[in-house]
């Protein structure tokens, strides 16, 4: 862990109208780790990353970036500050080639505008490869890739185009248990390349394998901020669940079918 | 899982793509193979058919309709249609013969207001499309309605006739014809000049489609205008530049009308944008975009030129045309769907 994270939050808060989406919440993610956001739908957990990502801009406390304090008002900043963010549509476009969809809007050029194909291919199965994907045919429709797939070339693709900190929303969640493995592979992969990860989920057994702190959020607040050796698996389940509450419906339940 | 391994296990499901298979999966290849049946059927069914003379025919009316399917087909790929196209091309016909005979210019000025105007015309189709965000069918028909009557309503009050006054006399006639108009004996075949715009027209627009960045915009913003965008792509930039494509192939179609018969039908072209669509979706174009290609348009428009002409060779009542071109844009859009699920399937 380094001494200067590479994004940091400091009790960052957002409102809209009268509505409090976030409310002092601390976060920091450093290259070579994962940071996990964890929590239930309406928790705050995308207003959270659209606050690291420039879409939105933080009401109260401070948001630095490698030390320095910033107030993004695009994507495009923090993408110019290595923030990349891969949303959960990926922005490919199916019917087109892998490579293609991997370089473009920022395709790489000859002389006379004549694209640099050989390059790009070749690029783009490297890259790949470097995630640990194997794909020996970089010609095929993105579209008939599979799910996890797809999030790797989207993943891989905002790596090679300059990403220090990769912000991933909800990337396994359309995906069966299979296939969220394989990109939580590429999450581990990505972290040993060196960045900063972090990586929104409502899932914490998706979460705790591959996570270094984990920030779980409740209703816009933070109700636990951890690193890995203070917490256990179950304890992070429970607290995602809101611990009680688990064990009320538990509690519910047992009864219930006692009575059948 | 904390230890990941280097290299994921590659799929074993996933079986290597024969070059069969990619030959499958090009967007012309049920085009070509419809192209070469027809030419088999024709040249049975048709004495006439299979004669030099003939095939200068089919070529060239293979090449008028080409030349706008390569606009077209380009358009289509980018997610949108023009149903200006065909009475574009007269409106553009029209402009030349109507300034040149009335200021009394050079018809090669002409040529030049009427390329302004038709370019014009291109980009008010595009800016209505991207900027009311309404679907282009709706917008282009439009335009295409005040096109046909603009057309009519403009050449009767400056000429009185519902035709131009013939420009056969007037200054730059000759050298615009040996432009746009004439043919050239290529080792005893009659080729139209149209013939070789035609081919230009789709190599350029190949090489566009597949070796420039512009290229790749055209396919993205066709396949998903919204994932186009997120990555940087032009999206609305694209659109018009494809809306101004057509709008200069139907330039060069109407500096085509002029110069091969001097006077302009102002009626002409209406239906005509059915026509360009038609070879567009039978070489292989996707309706919904983001799918196909020039070099397929140019066989479609083949096929529509074989069609077209066969019918005469074969000396059957070319009442009959339409419905075969109906039932080949069935045939072909039914075996394209094939095709690519198959490939998509098998992927």
């Amino acid at each position: 862990m380094s001494d200067t994270p590479l994004v940091r939050l400091d009790g960052a808060g957002k409102s809209y109208g009268n509505v409090i989406a976030l409310r002092d919440v601390d976060l920091e993610a450093s290259p070579g780790e994962v940071t996990c956001v964890l929590g239930d739908n309406g928790a705050g957990k995308s207003t959270l990353i659209k606050i690291v990502a420039g879409l939105h801009r933080h009401d109260t406390g401070t948001y630095t970036v490698q030390g320095e304090e910033v107030a993004f008002s695009s994507p495009r900043e923090a993408l110019d500050l290595g923030i990349a963010t891969v949303y959960q549509d990926l922005a490919v476009v199916p019917l087109m080639p892998v490579w293609r969809n991997f370089f473009l809007g920022s395709e790489k050029r000859r002389r006379l505008g004549r694209l640099d194909i050989p390059f790009m291919r070749a690029t783009t199965r490297d890259e790949l490869h470097a995630m640990g994907i194997d794909l020996r045919d970089v010609d095929r429709p993105i579209g008939t890739l599979s799910g996890g797939e797809r999030q790797c070339v989207a993943i891989a693709r905002a790596v090679y185009f300059g990403a220090k900190a990769l912000v991933l929303d909800e990337p396994t969640a359309a995906l069966g248990v299979k296939q969220a493995g394989v990109v939580l592979r590429y999450i581990v992969q990505a972290r040993e390349r060196g960045l900063a990860v972090i990586f929104i989920t409502h899932n914490p057994h998706h979460a705790y394998p591959v996570g270094d702190r984990f920030l779980i959020l409740d209703r816009g607040r933070s109700i636990g901020y951890h690193t890995k050796d203070e917490i256990s698996r179950d304890e992070l389940t429970g607290l995602m669940a809101g611990g009680a509450e688990l064990e009320q419906l538990a509690h519910e339940l047992e009864r219930g079918l006692r009575k059948e | 899982m904390t230890t990941p391994a280097v290299a994921a296990a590659p799929d074993e499901r996933l079986a290597r793509r024969s070059p069969l298979r990619r030959l499958l999966g090009r967007p012309e290849l049920g085009a070509l193979l419809g192209a070469v049946a027809l030419f088999v059927f024709f040249s049975l069914a048709a004495d006439a058919f299979l004669r030099t003379g003939s095939f200068s025919t089919v070529l060239y009316a293979s090449s008028t309709f080409g030349i706008m399917a390569v606009g077209v087909s380009l358009l289509m790929i980018g997610g949108e249609f023009d149903l200006s196209a065909g009475v574009m091309v007269t409106t553009s016909a029209l402009v030349t013969a109507l300034t040149a005979y009335q200021l009394t210019l050079n018809l090669w000025v002409g040529a030049a207001i009427s390329l302004a105007v038709t370019l014009a015309l291109g980009l008010l189709n595009g800016l209505l499309c991207v900027r009311t965000r309404l679907p282009s069918f709706i917008v282009t028909l439009a335009t295409f309605f005040m096109l046909a009557g603009l057309n009519l309503g403009v050449t009767k009050a400056v000429t009185g006739n519902v035709a131009s006054d013939s420009v056969r006399d007037m200054d730059g006639f000759d050298s615009a014809r040996a432009v746009f108009a004439s043919d050239l004996a290529v080792g005893g075949v009659t080729v139209d000049v149209t013939v070789l715009w035609w081919l230009l027209l789709v190599a350029a627009a190949t090489w566009l489609l597949l070796r420039t960045r512009a290229g790749n915009w055209i396919f993205a913003v066709g396949g998903a205008a919204d994932s186009a965008r997120a990555v940087g792509v032009p999206v609305a930039r694209t659109k018009i530049a494809l809306f101004m494509g057509v709008a200069f192939c139907a330039w060069l179609s109407g500096m085509h009308l002029v110069f091969a018969f001097a006077t302009v039908q102002s009626g002409e072209g209406v239906g005509n944008e059915f026509y360009y669509i038609i070879c567009a979706v039978i070489g292989g174009c996707l309706l919904t975009g983001g799918y196909g290609s020039a070099i397929g348009a140019a066989v479609g428009a083949f096929i529509f030129g074989m069609t077209n002409k066969g019918i005469v060779y074969a000396e059957w009542n070319p009442d009959w045309f339409k419905f075969f071109l109906g039932a080949m844009l069935l045939i072909a859009t039914v075996v394209n769907l094939v095709v690519r699920r198959r490939v998509e399937r098998s992927s």
